[in-house]
């Protein structure tokens, strides 16, 4: 059985690490490693549309993240103070926006947003009758709303977890000493719950920083960096793929692993 | 008193506002869409036009490829994956030394949150022309093929949704109580019966959970089959992308996206059913 392990683990890593291997081959061909070069991190970083599209990626993941993490673990607070009814529906709504397959979260949305602009952009035109209406359309703002909506279910499920584990004891004597709710809050439930609220920050990062379907749906004209690798890589296979595709892993795997690591400090030991 | 009452309603609306507006404008507004755009007709240039029609329904067979091989791949890949995840999540939970064990469910994990476009494109690389196909022609074996076959969706799907599947078996397996296992040993039970006595029946519940996802994940799958089928092997995902951004067919795309949220919530309820069944319901952590 460990051989087994051993192989399901090698077949997991090995693709990635073939895939980082020859991001540095001097030749252009997988069959054969010529030499060392970081000759294709070169080309990938001075192609302006590439990098367009990682800027882009950057600023919608960190955008949406944040605002996953703030809303997302204030829904965990908010729910650990309704009745079970409330909840129930909640959780149902929570559970639904991780499980939904994100090709069906792409085109809802597309069709939802589509609507909704056809309706508020005529009564934006009607108010700005002489200069230029601002106009409502896909972009920016649908790719964080839609990414942020699994980053914010995510956020509330690990933070709300974490809360279900959080010592009654302490918020008890934090009352009983006299303390105000807030400052309960501050010295006993915020410290605690903070390493699950940076590792769903982390998570949600990542998701949205690889996410490619949901956004192939509601981009627009806006262009993300899995969107532009998917359209390169179905015109053909170069070694510059593999240079982005390195540095994207790489990221990619360091934050989860600081997210990994946030979530084990300070775990309850039981 | 009424004033606490009153501020301590407020807070707790102040708390979850936004994310009850979130999930009511991104998620049930875009699911009520899709219903109402499934029961519409297409206009001439395309998009919807409003009708009351269960046209788009009764088209469904027009994408009879797509559902048949989403509904052959799907269940074969999570088979698949669930045979080579079981094992691992034994040994992981049961088997594994102490100290290795978070270390090795964080390798388990960390392919689960890396980018699944780019773990594609790695056996794209791998399996295409100058990869692997390259190496067997100096060994003499000209012209194999391994790239744009079911083969290499299949073996995508495995390696795209193997750590999912591994996760839920695992917790499942770590939370089994060790005694049942000295205890079935001590009452004379072979190894084996009381693997599948005991161990399997009680890890059902996570198999289950593991199953249900990797299939519901698999019914939407686009990039797999796209990547690694090459447009031969077709999928809803597919037929959806097609519908909604190439010919623009929204009315007939949407009646297919409820079908495909029908399908999963079956898949859903009967897996709930099942584990239930076989033991109390169990929750899946992702981290």
């Amino acid at each position: 059985m460990r051989a087994f392990v051993v192989a399901v683990f090698a077949f997991l890593y090995l693709p990635i690490a073939l895939v980082v291997l020859f991001s540095f081959n001097a030749g252009r061909h997988a069959s054969e490693l010529t030499g060392f070069s970081v000759q294709w991190y070169g080309k990938a970083l001075s192609n302006p549309f590439l990098v367009e599209a990682l800027k882009n990626s950057l600023f919608i993941a960190t955008t949406s993240a944040l605002l996953a993490a703030l809303c997302g673990t204030a829904a965990a607070l908010g729910l650990a103070r309704v009745g079970a009814r409330t909840r129930a529906i909640f959780d149902a709504l929570l559970g639904a926006a991780i499980v939904v397959p994100g090709v069906v979260i792409g085109i809802s949305t597309l069709v939802a947003l589509v609507q909704l602009f056809g309706i508020v952009n005529p009564f934006l035109a009607s108010l700005w009758p002489n200069d230029q209406p601002p106009r409502l359309a896909l972009g920016y703002g649908s790719i964080i709303a839609a990414h942020g909506l699994f980053s914010m279910a995510l956020v509330a499920m690990i933070v709300g977890t974490r809360l279900g584990s959080l010592d009654r004891n302490l918020v008890e004597a934090s009352s009983d000493l006299y303390a105000t709710p807030l400052t309960t809050f501050r010295s006993i439930v915020l410290p605690q719950i903070m390493p699950a609220v940076i590792a769903g920050f982390l998570l949600a990062f990542t998701f949205s920083f690889d996410d490619f379907i949901v956004a192939f749906f509601v981009a627009g004209a806006q262009t993300t960096l899995p969107i532009y690798v998917f359209a390169s890589i179905r015109r053909g296979v170069t070694p510059e793929i593999n240079a982005i595709a390195t540095i994207v892993l790489v990221a990619s795997v360091l934050l989860v692993v600081l997210a990994q690591w946030q979530l084990r400090q300070r775990k309850p030991s039981n | 008193m009424r004033s606490n009452v009153l501020r301590h309603n407020l807070l707790t609306a102040l708390l979850l506002g936004p994310a009850t507006a979130w999930l009511v404008v991104f998620l049930v507004l875009p699911f009520v869409a899709i219903a109402v755009f499934s029961v519409g007709q297409r206009a001439p240039e395309g998009g919807y036009q409003a009708a009351f029609t269960l046209a788009q329904y009764v088209n469904l067979p027009a994408r009879a490829t797509a559902f048949w091989n989403t509904m052959v791949l799907a269940p074969a890949g999570a088979l698949a994956s669930l045979l080579v995840a079981y094992p691992v999540a034994y040994y992981l939970a049961l088997r594994a030394p102490e100290r290795w064990r978070l270390i090795l469910l964080a390798l388990v994990v960390i392919p689960f949150w890396t980018s699944l476009l780019m773990r594609t494109y790695a056996w794209m690389y791998i399996l295409g022309g100058s990869g692997i196909p390259a190496l067997l022609a100096y060994g003499g074996f000209e012209d194999v093929r391994l790239i744009n076959t079911p083969g290499a969706v299949l073996l995508g799907i495995v390696y795209g949704y193997l750590p999912l599947m591994i996760l839920p078996i695992y917790v499942s397996l770590e939370r089994l109580d060790r005694r049942l296992l000295e205890a079935s040993a001590d009452l004379g039970a072979t190894p084996v019966s009381t693997f599948l006595g005991v161990t399997l029946r009680l890890s059902l519940p996570g198999v289950m959970t593991g199953f249900s996802l990797v299939m519901i994940l698999l019914l939407g799958e686009y990039l797999i089959p796209t990547l690694l089928g090459g447009g031969k092997v077709f999928f809803i995902g597919n037929a959806l992308v097609d519908l909604f951004l190439q010919s623009r067919n929204w009315p007939f795309g949407s009646a297919i996206a409820i079908t495909l949220v029908l399908v999963s919530v079956v898949v859903l309820l009967a897996a709930n059913r099942i584990s239930t069944r076989l033991s109390g319901a169990r929750r899946v952590d992702l981290i």
